[in-house]
């Protein structure tokens, strides 16, 4: 195949004497829905900080079209394409929707010898964005982010990202804080996003949603990549098992079994709480 | 006039999107964020001018207020920037004694040009707001603390100068006709030109904050100062800038005063502080960032002169004007709560469903 767009080679992050990522090796393609899963503490929130600028790996390599990429700042990793959208969306609650779509990048007009900034612009071009994402509540660009539900966030962030051109988009637990029809309509986003060929970095704990939009799965587990396979290749419960640290649960299931088995089927109290 | 303009722009670029209907409706209007103080000026407008009788309604009465107005309202517009970015300036209620005693003292003491002591005068606000700028994105100490803290050795600085320099802690200045034409003189006998002054700044701070991308920097980095660095702002740049304006602002009221009033004092400008805050909230700007106007700050502004300056028109004791003040601002905010609110939850009527 082509070369990935983004490649991880050996990536390790510890934080003083605290190992957090241990050897993490990742290609992502282009038009290509990688979905990163694993448990709570497993080590995603730090390796999404690392793809996004925030901290920068102990050892390892990245890559990006076969180029080595280091990124100091946030801002360095979005210059090289890659967007971040956090689980609730815009963070500007209190901005309009234009104005806050536009941050950093506001589009100007001539007024006279003044330069100003162009409200009608970027109002239209924010609501067409997020209407072409499916989002046809919204009409006026004037009206205020926080008044957005959940989904349109998400919408009105990823709207942005593919605005500017964004060729990696990370989406951090884009759907855990959504109800099931908004978390469908953002997966729906996410597949015509990939449709747009830019590469999707798709963080979940879901395994109905991973399995719905990726095409590649990664799982971490305590900070180490335990799984790395292609859609089809394992079954949703193979995946749960998986995540939730398949050995640990088997351990668990044959002590609950062996509890039932000396107290007559009843598990001692306390076992019913794990 | 600028929330006409944006009126007009925001039917604009509305209309090919939607039939909604044409007429600039009651909600889009409560959906400002000045309404509240919109409200609340009308309403201490509406009581004083019953109170007070035919003296408050007077172009005297009018003037009392307007010059309160324009002095503080100076002041509170780049302390309202500062507060939508997410910072304070108490620093102020030290700059203008501060600004006063230098111009006096360079140009009244010892006699050099009057333009001599005004752009020291000026140059000392930018230099102090350069200061507080750096220490608050230096230290990362927050703002109110850093400027608590120039606030009391910039005073400490004004009376120790001053008594080294002068010998007092009040020092005369006389000012040529032309200073006094543009800063410190009386139109119609009544009002001061600072008026104008404060109407210019209005304009100004009204096209930075609404038409500008500084503007939305302003906006952003109130809303987010890690995710607005992120963005690409230089969120040093617009503090340090900010901080100057408020120092500049400051500087400028305390050097008008001095060539109003012919003197300066040591320990004039403290009530400034709470003033320019209380007249920022009261319009509606929101004290931890992120959201406020121009035109709210201007309301607010009139609404505190207003308020300050009705009582003397009225039968009551003017030791009540702080009590009206404490309430109408606890008021305000409440009801600027309620409206942000609204203008958050506002959904369009045609309910086009999202999520087919």
């Amino acid at each position: 195949m082509t070369t990935p767009l983004l490649r991880l080679t050996g990536i390790n992050k510890s934080f003083g004497p605290i190992d957090v990522l241990h050897d993490i090796s990742l290609e992502v393609y282009r038009g290509e829905v990688l979905c990163l899963l694993g448990d709570n503490g497993a080590g995603k929130s730090t390796l999404i900080k690392i793809l996004s600028g925030v901290h920068r790996p102990t050892s390892g390599t990245m890559e990006m079209d076969g180029r080595s990429v280091a990124f100091d700042t946030p801002r360095d990793a979005s210059d090289h394409g890659i967007a971040t959208v956090h689980q609730f969306g815009g963070t500007f609650p209190l901005m309009s929707i234009g104005r806050s779509f536009f941050v950093g990048a506001e589009p100007t007009r001539r007024w006279g010898p003044l330069t100003i900034y162009d409200r009608k612009r970027a109002n239209e071009i924010a609501v067409t964005e997020m209407r072409q994402l499916g989002i046809t509540r919204i009409d006026d660009g004037d009206r205020l982010v926080g008044g957005l539900s959940g989904g349109e966030r998400q919408a009105l962030a990823i709207a942005r990202a593919v605005h500017f051109g964004a060729s990696v988009l990370i989406l951090d637990e884009p759907t855990a804080a959504l109800g099931v029809k908004e978390a469908a309509h953002v997966l729906r986003i996410v597949l015509q996003a990939r449709r747009k060929g830019i590469a999707v970095i798709f963080i979940t704990h879901n395994v109905v949603h991973a399995l719905t939009v990726g095409d590649h799965f990664a799982v971490l587990i305590r900070g180490s990549k335990a799984a790395d396979f292609r859609k089809g290749e394992k079954s949703r419960e193979a995946i749960t098992d998986l995540m939730a640290g398949g050995e640990q649960m088997a351990e668990l299931e044959a002590e609950i079994e062996s509890f039932s088995a000396a107290d007559d089927g009843h598990a001692p109290r306390g076992a019913s709480h794990v | 006039m600028t929330s006409q303009a944006h009126d007009q722009l925001a039917a604009a670029t509305t209309a090919p999107l939607s039939q909604r209907s044409s007429m600039p409706s009651i909600g889009s209007l409560v959906r400002r964020p000045e309404v509240g103080s919109l409200i609340g000026m009308i309403a201490v407008l509406f009581f004083f001018s019953i109170f007070g009788g035919a003296n408050f309604m007077s172009s005297g009465g009018a003037a009392s207020w307007l010059n309160v107005a324009s002095e503080l309202g100076i002041i509170a517009l780049p302390i309202g920037l500062l507060m939508i970015a997410g910072h304070l300036d108490l620093s102020v209620g030290s700059m203008v004694p501060a600004s006063s005693m230098t111009i006096a003292i360079l140009s009244g003491h010892y006699g050099l040009p009057i333009i001599v002591g005004i752009l020291a005068a000026l140059g000392l606000g930018l230099a102090v707001g350069f200061v507080n700028g750096v220490l608050v994105i230096r230290t990362k100490v927050p703002s109110f603390v850093v400027t608590l803290a120039t606030l009391f050795a910039l005073a400490g600085l004004t009376l120790g100068l001053s008594v080294i320099l002068s010998g007092s802690t009040s020092v005369a200045l006389k000012s040529g006709p032309i200073a006094k034409l543009l800063f410190g003189d009386y139109l119609g006998g009544k009002f001061e030109v600072t008026l104008f002054w404060w109407i210019a700044a209005i304009l100004i701070v009204g096209f930075i904050l609404n038409f500008s991308r500084f503007g939305n920097w302003i906006l952003a980095m109130g809303g987010d100062a890690v995710s607005a660095r992120n963005a690409g702002i230089p969120t040093d740049r617009v503090t340090i800038a900010l901080f100057m304006s408020s120092g500049l602002c400051a500087s400028f009221v305390g050097m008008s005063q001095a060539i109003l009033y012919n003197s300066a004092q040591v320990a004039a400008g403290q009530s400034f502080i709470f003033n320019s805050i209380i007249a920022v909230v009261i319009g509606g700007v929101l004290l931890t960032g992120g959201y406020g106007s121009v035109v709210g700050i201007v309301l607010g502004t009139l609404t505190f002169a207003i308020v300050n300056q009705g009582i003397f028109y009225t039968g009551f004791d003017a030791n009540w004007a702080s009590l009206i003040i404490g309430v109408l601002l606890l008021a305000a905010v409440l009801m600027n709560n309620t409206f942000r609110t609204m203008a958050l939850t506002y959904a369009p009527r045609t309910k086009l469903s999202a999520r087919r």
